[in-house]
């Protein structure tokens, strides 16, 4: 890490010398965080890092193979199909999920529902449950057997497509995850609404501006940096899908392959095949593309001032 | 690894110029602004759209609340959203608590645990991070926020597995620790912190704080951390939502099922009705997930009124 702190002169002026002596005090305070992040964050990754440029074998132990790990993953069809997997799913899926939310948002602010508090806490909710029990929840839903989908195709004698059957299990999942974040991120979004000076409304009203242009003119911008920080979360949280199609497995086997998501893969890699080495490399990329993708995002988003 | 931290203007440039709606939670934002462009008026319309997004919301919620009650043959046979024959909402939460030796009561008492030390572990990192990041000018500034944000995107399984290796070599695995020291970090939380502290704490009361002679933690505990309360409790609320649905740590850390937190304890009960030779219990999976979404349903009605404002901090002002 390179810091580029001035270098303190030994003046006599009073707050120089007050702001030479507090250059290190900050460290008091966040050096607890960066003590525990580097246990748990730094030092992962530098041992993935090392792991991935070694290989351990049952005959002839481990060896220094410097980027055959990551020559194999590149050349790896099982990781890109699922990598191709999730860049379907963020695109479909987070779309879809940040624009209902936003929706909801702004028709909580516009002041014009009944019942704005009942609305706001009742959508959040579903951010209180845990995956396990939202995946379980749905599953059991989407059953044929004793799920709604059953249900239904018992009430009105349709042949309803099944969820879980391997063509619609990615958008299943999509619904799942739709439904777990839809609330939280309207109530990001929310939050930054309120805050947004009233001065600038009474400025649109006596311009004449309508409710639309007050929302393109006004509310939008506002909350640009709110929509670029919702939109990176959900990028990431994308590329890492896991826990939804790991516990679906159960209720979809034949749908959900080990290999279903990258992080899916690596996990199987790890824990199911004992090949740390080759899990950590293709975590390793995931995490660049992530990184990479994460980065476009925000430089587009911060750009140009709309 | 040069990831540009996304600095809300205010907390680069913090221009202390606190609204009093992010100082004052509660009763100020319950009530409603008057006229956001609109006149005000009630619109049926935006209800109707807006009820819609709600029933999607509360029907897979209503449906575990309906199907708790259900016998394990009453599930199969009767409507997904509508009562069934019995009414067996007590002897199924019984049921619940009595399976296995009660081990669903040891799973509650286990997530409890790694709430109260993982998210108040992480909470309080996160306060005296995020308050350093705001109000102090330290050499390396700049490339602390790099470091974190940069490692948020790291996916978790490229973590969990060197980590899960870490441990192991430690003789941590299979322990509480294990599960807890992880949960200690949360990035999110560091950075809504520091853009809370930015706004929440004006400069010239840590200056006048200093000249009366305070030392650095007592201007902390004195001064900043009543400012701060509102940033703490939503800090605190999705520590705590992040550590109460985790899954995917404890199942790679524990073996041991003693040692489980509800959500793998669920999952466990699920797939026994897959194993050969395993008895089907959907009905106490069904019962035991409501009441695991209980306590923190419960907790968000009452916490509501808090996070309003701290998530409002960050926000770009005027």
């Amino acid at each position: 890490m390179t810091t580029t702190s001035p270098p303190t002169t030994a003046s006599t002026n009073p707050v120089a010398h007050r702001a030479g002596r507090r250059r290190w005090t900050g460290w008091m305070f966040v050096g607890p965080f960066m003590a525990v992040f580097t246990l748990v964050f730094l030092a992962p990754i530098a041992y993935s890092l090392y792991l991935s440029v070694f290989r351990t074998q049952m005959v002839g132990g481990t060896q220094f193979v410097g980027l055959d790990n990551y020559a194999r993953a590149l050349g790896d069809p099982q990781f890109w199909d699922g990598v191709a997997r999730v860049g379907l799913f963020l695109v479909v899926q987070v779309p879809i999920m940040l624009g209902i939310a936003l929706l909801v948002a702004l028709a909580l602010d516009s002041g014009r529902l009944y019942g704005t508090s009942f609305f706001r806490i009742s959508i959040f909710m579903p951010y209180a449950v845990p995956a396990v029990v939202a995946t379980l929840m749905w599953g059991f839903m989407y059953g044929t057997r004793f799920g709604l989908v059953g249900n239904l195709n018992d009430l009105l004698g349709t042949s309803l497509p099944n969820p879980l059957s391997p063509d619609l299990v990615l958008a299943s999942i999509g619904n799942i995850v739709t439904w777990e974040f839809v609330g939280y991120n309207m109530l990001i979004f929310y939050s930054a609404l309120r805050v947004v000076p009233h001065s600038l409304y009474e400025a649109a009203e006596i311009d004449g501006a309508g409710q639309w242009r007050v929302i393109t003119a006004i509310k939008l911008p506002a909350i640009r940096g709110a929509l670029v920080i919702a939109t990176i979360f959900s990028i990431i949280g994308s590329f890492q899908l896991f826990n939804e199609p790991s516990i679906l497995q159960s209720l979809a086997p034949n749908a959900i392959t080990t290999s279903f998501t990258p992080n899916l893969y690596a996990y199987s890699l790890s824990f199911s095949g004992q090949q740390y080495n080759y899990s950590a490399t293709v975590a390793i990329i995931m995490g660049l593309i992530t990184m990479v993708v994460a980065y476009v995002v925000q430089l587009r988003g911060m750009r140009k001032e709309a | 690894m040069t990831v540009p931290a996304p600095v809300p203007a205010s907390a680069a440039a913090p221009t202390v110029t606190p609204a009093p709606s992010t100082r004052r939670p509660g009763p100020r934002l319950r009530t409603p602004r008057p006229g956001t462009g609109g006149r005000g008026r009630k619109s049926p319309l935006l209800t109707v759209l807006t009820t819609l997004v709600l029933v999607y919301a509360l029907v897979p919620l209503v449906w575990l609340l309906i199907n708790a009650t259900k016998t394990q043959a009453d599930l199969f046979s009767s409507f997904g959203l509508w009562f069934g024959d019995s009414f067996a909402l007590w002897d199924n939460v019984q049921a619940t608590l009595a399976y296995d030796d009660g081990v669903f009561v040891r799973w509650f008492v286990n997530t409890v645990l790694y709430v109260v030390l993982g998210a108040g572990g992480a909470t309080f990192l996160a306060v005296l991070g995020g308050y350093a990041l705001a109000k102090f000018d330290f050499p390396g500034k700049r490339g602390v926020f790099a470091v974190v944000i940069g490692a948020v995107a790291v996916p978790g399984t490229a973590l969990a597995v060197p980590t899960f290796l870490m441990f192991s070599q430690m003789g941590l695995t299979n322990t509480p620790w294990a599960v807890i020291v992880p949960s200690l970090i949360s990035p999110f939380g560091l950075y809504l912190m520091w853009t809370f502290a930015a706004e929440a704490i004006p400069g010239e009361l840590l200056e006048a704080a200093r000249i009366d002679g305070a030392g650095e933690f007592r201007t902390f505990f004195r001064v900043s951390l009543p400012l701060l309360a509102p940033g703490i409790v939503t800090v605190l609320l999705f520590t705590t939502v992040a550590t109460w649905n985790n899954y995917f740590l404890p199942l790679i850390m524990l073996r041991d099922s003693s040692w489980y937190p509800l959500t793998l304890g669920l999952n466990a009960w699920n797939a026994q009705a897959a194993t050969a030779g395993g008895e089907a219990i959907f009905n106490l999976v069904i019962t035991g997930a409501l009441l695991t979404i209980l306590p923190l349903v419960v907790a968000f009605l009452f916490l509501q009124r808090f996070w309003q404002s701290g998530l409002a901090a960050g926000s770009v002002k005027e």
